[in-house]
């Protein structure tokens, strides 16, 4: 587990023990007025309720008392119920039940009277408290003139924490008084509740609190501004701590050792480390750029000078910028960056990842091996009691499968019933069964390989889950589509006719081209092909059919050869031999000349055929895209895209202003995984439609254009030239992260050894010559002791973690208990 | 022959008549390989060579094959079980629990049509390994024995020296490579003084009314002991069964060549008081006397080497007179030996090296890991005869054990002589679990020679893919390359299956309390045969291997998995099973090998610059996995999922200052953060 989240737990243990020390300490003591006064000692606060004998309606206050006296006390500071009898003449009783107070003492002097409205609660109870004890060392002010006549007087002398809180009493006010509680003798306290004071400074998002650090020590000359921090955080007790140890700390250091092994109190605190590497040559304005970026990260990150020329360790040569996490098992992450507001987002990007990971604190302190996070295997076991339509495919046996795929055109799933990827591909499968019911003559059977492992074997079938079709008269066809529903029913659907078709009428080969012929089969695919050629162009022929004959189930292709092709060509200026390609959706139709193209470029020119110049992406489709090695342009479009945006990319492409990229778009509604691509490049959902470059093959740098400006042809090639020419920043780096095991494994070789190590090495006994039976007899008795006493030590070294890890929390609690009585 | 046939024009004709004739009368002279021995042993080699189309020949020296289950068990009960029912359909499964068949690829020869009995008659077996061989048509010769078998030097021969064999009648035949499957044929016998009295298993009455009233003294304490005792027990007035060593189990043992239940009622009987009884002694120190009514005293050699040899027998001194309570001072009708059998090493020449191993597996000849002997190259001994590889441990010296052996043999000389490499599937390292999984589950071979024989995974460069290699003998790992001309150069991984390193044993109690291991991190305490999984960064040399340590099939790894045992040895739990496994390989290869839909591979492949191999290999393949609606559904409830359609407003509620209620399951962030696991969780 990383210190970062060592840090965490004591700190809120800290709390926590602050707390239930208090449910530990009796409850507030009930005294007599004459009692009370004379337990006050001199210096010591006390805070003393004083009530009518057996008033019932204060019980809920007097609860809240109950719970505020033991951090009361954490502080110094006792409380006592006093109870006035009716006869009391003490002035501190009241004369009516509603004019009970409670009073703050200091020795026997009464500081404060509060109403007991007052204290509502044990946040206000404390805070109330503390505010008039921390009366000297928290400044209230109300109005900007205080703010800075107390900024001017601590310049040069000490620094400053201003904070905002709605009201007095609310948490957030505890959480300061606390503070200064603790830090109250070193920094100069100041409290506002004025929203108008907090504006006039220039914040915006005014939130329930605020709090800023003012660096007014630093600053010798009276007429200049004290520099200031905002905190980020909520607040509360331990991120102001927090908050105030990283003001402590240095603001620059520079070091010359291996960035892995430098530890700061950063790193302690859980934040992040940022190396801003210097070469002697430019020390002085890497030393510059390097306080500018610690200014702006403070208290989210340290910032240190790493002194590249006296580096006993490498770094890779262009690294300016080198960034550690605050766990230690991450590695360094040596990073290129021109900018400095770079450095900056790099930091706030990674925060929030460090946000998210406290929730799962507590799942990471001991992660469990033997929970599944394998998400088809966990899916696939969580419906298990799920019944699937399996009538509607056939199952076959070892004895079945050789009549049934030879009796008619059959697909057969071959999958084992243990693998969860078959299982999860078979509901799929299922669902194809349910699409064809009735309409198809191809027949949907299965086999399952964990039975009838020797006729998968048989059918060259060696990994799971395997489709193919078997027709008659022709060698089975594997299916090497997406494993889904959408895939295998083009598959099927488009293998109903046969590869390539050959059509020998010009009235029929002008119904395919128009898309007439197969009407049926244009959902599966947009485009048709149909190869031209004369009678007598036999090898163009035959590579044209094998090339059909290799794509049959991904697209529709046709062959015509007749006398009269002429017609065909005349009409669509194709010199023979050509292909023509139907596109369908556009209503287009072009011509393609294949003279000496062989199978392969034949395949690839149909294949390339098939992409879109401007294609949604989807799911499916990407894998396609990404073949072509490009970086992506994609316009990210909640629901249709604008046909402005189309006609923009489209225009580009046409100007081959985009011959570099891929560009496509993303329909949020169809593709929703989408939002969660765009979480990661932003942090959130930012506005749509947006347009973004991803390069995914060199670097995974990823660029937003600029969402202030309307995409334009004009806008989009002058962001383009600019991302050329190195001007833009930008947005995020995707992870170049290796995926690693995702959990450890069970170390069974540690565990046989610890277990062999209390018996020294023995003898096979069974080589050993049967002479003395006696001794032999001896000898495995012990061995029979020996399997007994195994478990025993197995259970020692699976509970060692846990008991380790208790041992370590109570030293924590232990160290938080000191904290907390140092506190006081 | 086309010089013989061309002579007549111009050869004289005497002379011509004896050239002709010289090929004639020996028909064939050379065969690429020889089996000794048409058992089961030899048919099952001559299968596998027939198959691969080789050239081949079997001697047997009797009419048919079998010969040795024509005699024997004596009582006809052969005690390898016949199980024709598992509730299985897999045929390979269902082989670990036929201890009859051989390997073939007609499904009608599995022993279950040729037997109903669960312990089959031994005839039934002739009449099978009979059908075995005439329906494969394999190529033998009958009535031809062996009388001699010598080298002969030739630098041109596949090994450098041929088998020259002679036959009974003088023919001599030439083989590249010799491959014995002779079994073990001699009965041993103990040389002491009277031994001449004592009947042998192989020639004793079978018909119990020979016994009837009588006192037998059993010498022996094997399956053919008691299965002799167990015939006449009920006519006999006792029997006393005598050995040099404690009775060993099976069940305690888990050697199927030692005392099975089946004929264990001797044992019972004893333990429960009748007159029968079990007693341990070193034959070689006993004498045995035959007094004047024709009854057998045991006496010790000692005694009688005391007496001069013209004293009558009656007056040899028994140790009943110095100690009257000697356990066998009663007198006995009969004496019968069922010692055992050893191999027949005398056809074979000196110069063949061919002797016998050490002190307790000397009735075997001394044989490599690779079955080889270790006098002569091309020298192979199958079956029975080979079991000194591993006698007493496993199945080696068994049909159900030897048949995989042979197969292995006969990879091994595929590769040797003629080029093919062991066969191997090579597959994307996405189905290296379930690769494993699958045979787990149903490889035979390393279920009956557990410890013996293992499947090799040789990994390939980077870790993308691999080369899966069935049933290798494990101890010839080191030689890995030069035996199956496969090479692992970047890491392996080796299957075994073995029982708990101090489960079995002659008298260890196999019952008790908490055997039985359920949970999967105690799976190395695992006691019933179970899978183990041996990782190796980089091959074991023949030293590490001859080093090992004690008790280890194998030497140290680099990694060890023990898949926890499982009472129905049905290995296919996801989480009990198939997840510690898959973090092992994981964490032996360094990489994640979970399987993911095409949805999280294409967040993958627009957030991040690496894909999970199951991505590379699948999804940017064009064969990503599709989920349907239901999956998707359980898949957000576990958390592994996210529903981005949701995502909207998930991200509307999550106003500033509002804080996340503790315990809510993680908002949409986290879950794609647990989708790429490698954080600093290790």
């Amino acid at each position: 587990m990383s210190s970062h989240f060592n840090v965490f737990r004591i700190g809120i243990s800290f709390i926590l023990m602050c707390i239930f020390n208090k449910s530990t300490e009796d409850s507030v003591p009930e005294l007599s007025p004459q009692k009370y006064f004379n337990t006050l000692q001199p210096g010591k606060a006390s805070l003393a309720y004083f009530c009518q004998v057996d008033s019932p309606s204060t019980s809920v206050l007097l609860e809240e008392l109950n719970e505020a006296a033991g951090p009361l006390q954490d502080y110094g500071i006792s409380v006592a119920k006093v109870n006035c009898a009716k006869e009391e003449i003490s002035g501190y009783c009241g004369k009516e039940k509603d004019l009970m107070k409670a009073y703050l003492f200091r020795g026997n002097i009464l500081l404060r009277e509060f109403p007991t409205d007052t204290l509502f609660d044990v946040n206000a109870i404390i805070a109330h408290v503390l505010f008039a004890l921390l009366f000297n060392e928290v400044k209230y002010i109300t109005i900007l003139e205080d703010l800075q006549n107390i900024q001017n007087a601590l310049k040069g002398k000490a620094n400053m924490v201003f904070s905002y809180v709605r009201a007095i009493g609310t948490p957030e006010h505890r959480a300061v008084m606390e503070a200064a509680f603790v830090y109250g003798t070193t920094y100069q306290f100041v409290l506002t509740t004025e929203i108008a004071l907090l504006e006039s400074i220039g914040s915006d998002n005014i939130e329930l609190a605020h709090l800023y650090f003012f660096h007014c020590k630093l600053v010798s000359d009276s007429t200049q501004q004290c520099r200031r921090t905002r905190m980020e955080q909520s607040l509360t007790t331990l991120n102001i701590h927090l908050f105030v140890k990283t003001m402590k700390a240095p603001l620059l250091t520079e070091v010359a050792e291996d960035p892995q092994q430098v530890s700061t109190v950063h790193l302690q605190l859980g934040l992040p480390l940022v190396f801003i590497v210097s070469q002697q040559a430019t020390y002085e304005a890497d030393r510059r750029t390097a306080e500018w970026v610690a200014w702006r990260l403070l208290g989210k990150a340290g910032v240190l000078l790493l002194l590249r020329d006296s580096l006993k360790v490498n770094i890779p040569q262009h690294t300016n910028v080198v960034f550690k996490r605050a766990e230690k098992e991450v590695p360094v992450e040596f990073l290129e960056l021109h900018d400095v507001n770079l450095i900056i987002s790099h930091v706030e990007n990674n925060m929030h990842i460090e946000e998210t990971q406290e929730d799962e604190d507590d799942d990471m302190e001991d992660p469990d091996m033997d929970i599944q996070d394998d998400e088809v295997a966990e899916t696939v076991y969580r419906d298990r009691k799920r019944q699937l339509s399996l009538e509607l495919t056939v199952e076959l046996t070892e004895e079945t499968f050789n009549a049934t795929v030879m009796a008619s055109d059959s697909i057969v799933l071959f999958y084992a019933g243990w693998h969860a990827v078959s299982m999860a591909f078979l509901q799929s499968y299922i669902d194809v069964a349910v699409k064809l019911k009735d309409t198809s003559t191809m027949l949907l059977t299965r086999i399952n390989c964990a039975d009838w492992s020797d006729v998968c074997t048989k059918q060259n079938v060696t990994e799971f889950p395997t489709v193919k079709m078997y027709k008659k008269g022709e060698n089975p066809v594997s299916y090497v589509g997406m494993l889904g529903t959408e895939g295998l029913l083009k598959f099927i659907q488009l293998n109903r006719i046969s590869y390539p078709v050959n059509i020998t009428l010009i009235q029929e080969a002008e119904e395919y081209l128009s898309g007439e012929l197969y009407k049926d089969l244009l959902t599966y695919s947009s485009v048709s092909v149909l190869g031209l050629f004369s009678p007598t162009m036999a090898t163009a022929k035959e590579d044209f059919t094998e090339a059909g004959n290799y794509l049959k189930g991904s697209v529709i292709t046709g062959i015509y050869s007749e006398e009269d092709v002429w017609i065909l060509s005349n009409k669509y200026a194709a010199t023979l031999p050509a292909l023509l390609l139907a596109r369908h959706k556009e209503g287009k139709i072009e011509s393609i000349p294949l003279a000496n193209t062989h199978v392969q470029d034949m395949v690839q020119i149909i294949t390339d055929a098939l992409l879109e110049t401007f294609p949604e992406i989807t799911v499916e489709n990407l894998p396609t895209y990404l073949r072509l090695q490009k970086p992506l342009l994609i316009l990210f479009s909640d629901g249709s895209i604008n046909p402005q945006y189309r006609k923009v990319i489209l225009t580009l492409v046409k100007q081959k202003h985009l011959d570099s990229l891929t560009p496509c778009w993303l329909n949020l509604k169809n593709t929703p995984v989408g939002r969660g691509i765009l979480r990661a490049y932003f942090g959130s959902l930012p506005s749509l439609p947006l347009l973004v470059l991803v390069n995914l093959h060199s670097g995974g740098h990823v660029f937003a254009f600029p969402s202030n400006q309307s995409i334009t042809e004009q806008s989009l090639v002058l962001w383009l030239k600019k991302l050329e020419a190195g001007l833009e920043n930008h947005i995020t780096i995707l992870s170049a992260q290796e995926w690693k095991p995702p959990l450890p494994a069970y170390d069974f070789l540690s565990m046989m050894d610890a277990a062999t190590v209390p018996h020294p090495t023995r003898k096979e006994p069974e080589y050993k010559k049967e002479t003395d039976v006696q001794e032999s007899d001896k000898e495995q008795h012990e061995d029979k002791s020996a399997v007994r006493k195994e478990p025993v030590e197995t259970l020692r070294i699976k509970h060692w973690n846990k008991s380790n890890w208790f041992k370590e929390t109570e030293k924590s609690l232990k160290r938080d208990k000191e904290l907390c009585s140092k506190v006081r | 022959m086309g010089v013989s046939a061309a002579a007549p024009l111009w050869g004289p004709p005497g002379l011509l008549l004896t050239l002709v004739l010289h090929p004639t009368v020996c028909v064939r002279s050379h065969w690429d390989y020889c089996v000794l021995g048409a058992g089961p042993a030899g048919l099952q080699m001559a299968a596998f060579l027939q198959r691969a189309g080789r050239d081949y020949v079997v001697f047997e020296r009797a009419p048919a094959p079998g010969s040795f289950f024509t005699r024997y068990p004596r009582h006809r009960k052969l005690i390898s079980i016949n199980k024709r029912y598992t509730g299985k359909v897999n045929a390979e499964f269902n082989l670990r629990h036929d201890w009859n068949s051989l390997l073939s690829h007609d499904p009608r020869l599995l022993f279950r049509h040729y037997s109903r009995a669960y312990f089959p008659d031994a005839g039934d077996m002739v009449r099978y390994l009979g059908d075995f061989a005439n329906r494969l048509g394999l190529h033998v010769l009958y009535n031809t024995t062996i009388t001699h078998v010598t080298l002969d030097k030739d630098q041109g021969a596949w090994n450098g020296h041929y088998f020259i064999l002679t036959g009974q009648k003088g023919q001599t035949y030439q083989c590249s490579v010799l491959l014995v499957a002779t079994g073990v044929s001699v009965p041993n016998q103990v040389d002491f003084p009277g031994s001449e009295y004592v009947e042998g298993y192989e020639s004793v009455s079978v018909d119990p009314e020979d016994f009837v009233g009588q006192n037998v003294l059993i010498l022996g304490r094997g399956n053919s002991a008691f299965e002799t005792a167990e015939n006449i027990l009920g006519v006999t007035n006792f029997i006393h069964m005598l050995s040099r060593s404690r009775v060993r189990l099976s069940w305690a043992t888990h050697y199927v060549g030692d005392l099975r239940a089946i004929n264990n009622g001797l044992l019972d009987t004893y333990q429960l008081k009748s007159l029968d009884g079990l007693l341990e002694s070193d034959l070689t120190d006993l004498a045995i006397v035959k007094d004047h009514k024709g009854k057998f005293h045991i006496t010790l050699k000692f005694f009688l080497e005391e007496t001069s040899a013209n004293q009558s027998a009656d007056s040899v001194t028994l140790p009943q007179d110095d100690n009257d309570n000697f356990a066998m001072r009663v007198a006995y009708d009969r004496v019968i030996r069922c010692l055992g059998w050893k191999f027949d090493f005398s056809i074979f020449n000196q110069s063949l090296r061919l002797s016998s191993g050490s002190e307790f597996s000397k009735k075997y000849p001394l044989i490599r890991a690779s079955y080889e002997s270790k006098g002569s190259r091309g020298l192979f001994i199958l079956g029975t005869a080979s079991h000194s590889v591993d006698y007493r441990r496993s199945a080696g010296g068994f049909i159900h054990g030897f048949r995989y052996t042979a197969r292995a043999v006969h990879r091994l000389l595929e590769h040797r002589h003629h080029g093919v490499a062991w066969p191997s599937t090579q597959l994307p390292i996405t189905q290296l679990t379930s690769a494993i999984i699958r045979r787990v589950n149903e490889a035979s071979g390393l279920y009956q020679m557990f410890g013996v024989l293992a499947d090799v995974i040789l990994l390939k460069e980077n870790a993308t893919a691999f080369e899966y290699l069935e049933e290798l003998p494990a101890q010839t790992l080191a030689q890995l390359g030069t035996l199956t001309g496969r090479t692992a150069r970047h890491g392996l991984f080796v299957l075994s299956m073995e029982y708990g390193k101090n489960f079995s044993g002659p008298d260890k109690d196999v019952f008790f309390h908490d055997r039985s291991v359920g949970h999967t991190e105690d799976a190395w305490l695992s006691n019933f045969l179970h899978p183990v999984v041996y990782y190796y960064r980089r091959l074991p040399t023949e030293q590490e291997v001859r080093f090992r340590p004690a008790h280890w099939p194998l030497p140290r790894p680099t990694a060890i998995h023990h898949i926890v045992e499982d009472f129905l040895t049905d290995w296919t739990a996801p989480v009990g099973h198939i997840l510690p496994l898959r973090r092992f390989l994981e964490n032996c290869l360094d990489t994640d090998l979970r399987s993911f839909y095409a949805e999280s591979c294409f967040l993958f492949a627009l957030t991040r610059q690496k894909l999970p191999p199951f991505c590379q290999q699948g999804y940017l393949r064009g064969q990503g996995l599709a989920s349907t609606e239901s999956l998707q559904r359980h898949g957000v409830d576990s958390g592994l999922l996210q529903d981005y359609a949701a995502l909207d407003h998930l991200d509307a509620s999550r106003q500033p200052g509002h804080h996340r209620p503790g315990g809510h399951p993680p908002a949409p962030g986290p879950a794609l953060e647990s989708l790429d696991g490698n954080r600093e969780e290790l």
